[in-house]
């Protein structure tokens, strides 16, 4: 079992994430295509998340398949103790693909293990979230006209942030330099930065976030910094303010740079900077339609020819 | 050998010994393998000389044979041990008790986040360093080191 599921980043091979974005490219052109005429797709939200279950059964809805599903365990069976492995089952019987999100770590891949209908991670706790990758990738790909040797700025907390982490992972082809800022409570994981080394990538540490250590980035891509993650709360007072970008930073960066957040935002990026043509975050939540509509069809089976078609 | 400083022990015909534990996880394998609730023929030795240890501790067991299961979690608290298979009083089998490639249901993940703390179902850990001890769970990727395992 396991077949063609897409539970981690991690899998892809650099030519797969390559076909992946070329046919997210083709959806954008047209993103609604009959291709699922036949086909029930379950959306099976263990954890609530409205943006990303939205954005998935939209991909779902412009493809012209059913959606099935729960938007919060609540009102399930899950509620009354029935096991993953149990609901997985039962929903196998109807759907011809599963996309879930669960508060567990593992939750996805063990999913994929226990049926023969394909899995979509849609985040299983603080540990994957393919798709997101899928849209970040594609976000940048689009805005930069390639992947490789880019400088790429990663900025708030990089502890906890799973983006942040399988967005290395998902570079690790394409010769980036990464550059990380973030307070020391948030810093970028040991594991991680061994990571980088295995894998040739450099990378460089920054604590203080100003106009000039931005400057040579081609992709600043901001995060939050989240109160709760914070075991010393002084320590947040101080560093909450450190880590937003506003407009007046933006004055030394490069022509070509874009940034990114994966959303939802509180108060770590400036409104005044929504209006900088270098403001992309909301577009980056449009590509995640058309990543979507091309993940969905790999795992059903479907090729680049056939979406043409 | 001096016959003063021979072990009185007899020889089993048939089951395992477990030789080379160090002294100090002996007990730990003892409760492993959970020794105390059995009804078989079963001598201890603690604190033995060892030349590649200075004190060993060895079990030996009469009509017993372990199962892969069994092995594995002695593996994982006394990696050196080496395991004889006794028949017709004449060791058949000695095997060096190095870490598998995989665990499965032997460890329990630290990660409370993870699936297989929250399922009924086995847990399953890649052993990534084996001279290190270092095991990975193959549904988080959270890794733990040998020690810090909770054996399940």
């Amino acid at each position: 079992m396991g077949n063609r599921s897409l539970v981690t980043i991690a899998d892809l091979t650099k030519e797969k994430i390559l076909y992946l974005l070329d046919m997210a490219k083709e959806f954008e052109k047209n993103p609604n295509r009959k291709i699922l005429d036949d086909k029930v797709v379950a959306t099976l939200f263990f954890e609530p998340s409205t943006r990303t279950r939205l954005s998935f059964e939209t991909a779902v809805n412009r493809l012209g398949g059913r959606v099935i599903g729960f938007a919060n365990p609540a009102n399930t069976s899950t509620s009354k103790g029935e096991s993953l492995k149990d609901t997985i089952k039962m929903v196998s019987n109807y759907a011809d693909l599963i996309i879930m999100r669960h508060f567990l770590e593992g939750a996805a891949l063990y999913a994929s293990e226990v049926t023969n209908v394909p899995i979509i991670n849609a985040g299983d706790g603080t540990h994957q979230h393919p798709s997101q990758t899928m849209l970040d990738l594609y976000s940048i790909q689009k805005t930069q006209g390639t992947l490789d040797n880019l400088n790429i700025y990663l900025v708030g907390d990089l502890k906890y942030g799973r983006t942040v982490h399988s967005l290395i992972m998902a570079m690790r082809f394409f010769h980036p330099t990464f550059h990380f800022i973030a307070p020391d409570e948030l810093k970028m994981p040991d594991i991680y930065k061994e990571y980088c080394v295995k894998n040739n990538i450099k990378y460089v540490e920054h604590s203080d976030f100003n106009e000039d250590t931005i400057a040579n980035a081609d992709i600043l891509y901001m995060t939050r910094v989240q109160r709760e993650r914070f075991t010393d709360l002084v320590e947040y007072e101080r560093v909450k303010n450190v880590y937003i970008l506003h407009e007046s930073m933006l004055g030394k960066t490069r022509p070509n740079m874009k940034i990114l957040h994966p959303l939802p935002r509180i108060n770590e990026i400036s409104d005044d900077v929504d209006n900088n043509e270098k403001a992309y975050y909301f577009q980056q939540a449009q590509n995640g339609l058309y990543a979507r509509e091309a993940i969905i069809c790999d795992v059903l089976g479907f090729t680049l020819d056939q979406i043409k078609q | 050998m001096d016959t003063k400083n021979k072990l009185l022990v007899a020889a089993i015909e048939n089951g395992s010994v477990i030789d080379h534990i160090p002294s100090d996880k002996l007990f730990t394998v003892v409760s492993l393998l959970g020794l105390e609730k059995m009804n078989l023929k079963i001598t201890i030795g603690f604190n033995l000389t060892s030349k590649k240890l200075g004190k060993k501790g060895i079990i030996k067991i009469a009509d017993k044979f372990f199962t892969d299961n069994e092995i594995n979690k002695i593996s994982l608290v006394a990696p050196h041990a080496v395991l004889n298979i006794i028949r017709d009083y004449e060791v058949v089998e000695k095997r060096d008790l190095s870490l598998p490639d995989t665990l499965i249901g032997i460890v329990k993940c630290n990660n409370p986040k993870c699936i297989t703390n929250n399922e009924p179902m086995k847990t399953v850990f890649h052993v990534v360093d084996k001279e290190k001890g270092v095991l990975q769970c193959h549904y988080c990727e959270k890794e733990q080191t040998k020690e810090e395992a909770v054996i399940l």
